[in-house]
């Protein structure tokens, strides 16, 4: 297959980036969208050029470092895959394909497609943990818990944090994401204790990296490689608007 | 990046955001039930709208309810502002090939709708509301004796018959406003954490049959006495 990548590059932090175009031949239909790119770097590198930088690490759809937003799309035209695991099989053979970077203001360009997603870690550390030691697997296994909630929890729990859909949103709001690590604790035991209190410094560390609004137009979770449901956001809201109510200060 | 001085949580904007515009769903409804008696539908249509604007005109706890309404209007416009204004600063630099993830039309549309809406308003006001507190005169042509609201039925009729642009303009607006409510009902749900997966397809079907038949209940009126004349 052929096809003509209509890719940004951006030089530095503070360069202003341009789009610049690639021809790529023989693709085979089955590589994926990452190992197309390798071969286009391997032509730039062949041409003592600079190759297109992108943020990639497991491959297996597993580690959510993968962010490339093609053709108006993260992770691409297919459902609930990260761009790794997406093949050139859906793509036109002859298709002119446009890939960017997330974009977001809490989500800053480094280099051409790898943006700073270390924003999420922030938030995470804001109050996306248990504070005690809860022990290993027999322990956790000790405790009942019902298989509704285990399986909501696990739900919210396979965000791999990629930030699809801060870049899927129209407003880069990292509602899904927060809502998933706030839910996976939220609806377990070891982490309902710190619940209330996590709610509010993970959402107002949200706010303060500068995430927009959440307008419920769940393009998250049409775009999320993990399926995770917006009715996590509505969780979140709940723990939210529930330690406000309980709310000491 | 947010003040740290006066700080609200993105989520506490949203709630109130959404508890303002819940406040105004509800109005929309009382405003058409007594505006469908402007239709021929019963006799007496015309003294039964009066009463009801005699009603609304007078009875103290329409007083508080009134002053709580036009607050409720406030918010929610200020509010829709500055999250809108929020999201924008959040995108930064905007997407070449723009935001072909699935997501509901109206979703996408809100401020737009609600500028439209808001423009609307302002003109309904000058038609309306505003002679009523003495600011606006009414449409050259029609005659209004105070008190005002109890001959806004004579005034309507006369505007929707005999001025084709506003009767235009209404109806123009109020496919507006149903983009808009279709959108704001199951949202305004979700933002207040009512989500469930039992529930809350049926919530989004009440919010689409609100939505038509609050648009379709006001764009009769205008429709009826642009064609009868």
């Amino acid at each position: 297959m052929n096809f003509t990548l209509k890719i940004w590059r951006q030089d530095g932090p503070k360069d202003k980036g341009r789009f610049e175009k690639y021809k790529v031949s023989d693709i085979s239909a089955d590589a994926s969208f990452l190992e197309m790119l390798d071969i286009l770097n391997e032509q730039l590198v062949d041409k003592f050029q600079t190759p297109v930088e992108f943020d990639h690490d497991c491959r297996e759809g597993i580690c959510g470092t993968c962010s490339l937003y093609i053709n108006g799309r993260p992770h691409g035209p297919d459902e609930a895959v990260t761009a790794c695991q997406l093949h050139m099989r859906h793509f036109k053979d002859g298709e002119t394909i446009t890939v960017e970077p997330w974009r977001a203001t809490a989500f800053p360009v480094i280099k051409d497609l790898m943006v700073d997603r270390s924003a999420f870690d922030k938030i995470i550390q804001a109050g996306g943990y248990v504070s005690v030691n809860t022990g290993s697997a027999p322990d956790a296994n000790s405790i009942p818990v019902t298989k509704k909630d285990a399986d909501l929890a696990f739900e919210g729990a396979a965000c791999i944090g990629c930030g699809a859909c801060v870049a899927a949103c129209k407003n880069a709001s990292a509602s899904l994401f927060v809502a998933a690590k706030i839910s996976q604790m939220a609806l377990l035991p070891q982490g309902k204790v710190e619940a209330k209190e996590r709610a509010e410094a993970m959402i107002a560390k949200m706010d303060e990296l500068g995430f927009g609004n959440c307008s419920n137009t769940y393009a998250c979770e049409a775009e999320c490689p993990k399926e995770i449901s917006v009715s996590h956001i509505a969780r979140m809201n709940r723990e939210f608007l529930n330690a406000k109510k309980d709310s000491e200060k | 990046m947010k003040k740290k001085g006066f700080y609200w949580a993105s989520i506490t904007e949203k709630t109130v955001l959404a508890i303002a515009g819940l406040f105004l769903i509800l109005f929309l409804l009382v405003h058409l039930g007594i505006n469908l008696f402007l239709l021929p539908i019963a006799e007496n249509h015309q003294e039964i709208f009066k009463e009801a604007a005699h009603f609304m005109g007078t009875n103290p706890v329409v007083k508080v309810f009134e002053v709580i309404l036009m607050a409720a209007f406030i918010i929610h416009i200020v509010m829709g502002i500055v999250v809108q204004v929020q999201n924008w600063k959040a995108r930064g630099k905007r997407y070449a090939v723009y935001g072909k993830s699935y997501s509901s039309f109206g979703s996408r549309f809100m401020i737009h709708t609600g500028i439209a809406i808001f423009l609307f308003l302002i003109l309904h006001f000058i038609n309306f509301y505003f002679i009523r507190l003495g600011i606006t005169e009414p449409i050259a042509g029609a005659d209004v004796t105070a008190p005002a609201e109890e001959h806004f039925n004579e005034l309507a009729i006369y505007l929707f018959s005999n001025e084709v642009l506003y009767s235009v303009l209404y109806i123009v607006a109020f496919g507006f406003l149903a983009v808009h409510l279709n959108h704001a009902f199951q949202s305004a749900f979700q933002t207040l954490g009512l989500n469930h997966p039992k529930y809350t397809p049926t919530i989004k079907k009440i919010g689409t049959i609100y939505a038509i038949v609050v648009s379709v209940g006001f764009t009769i009126i205008p429709l009826y006495y642009l064609i009868t004349g």
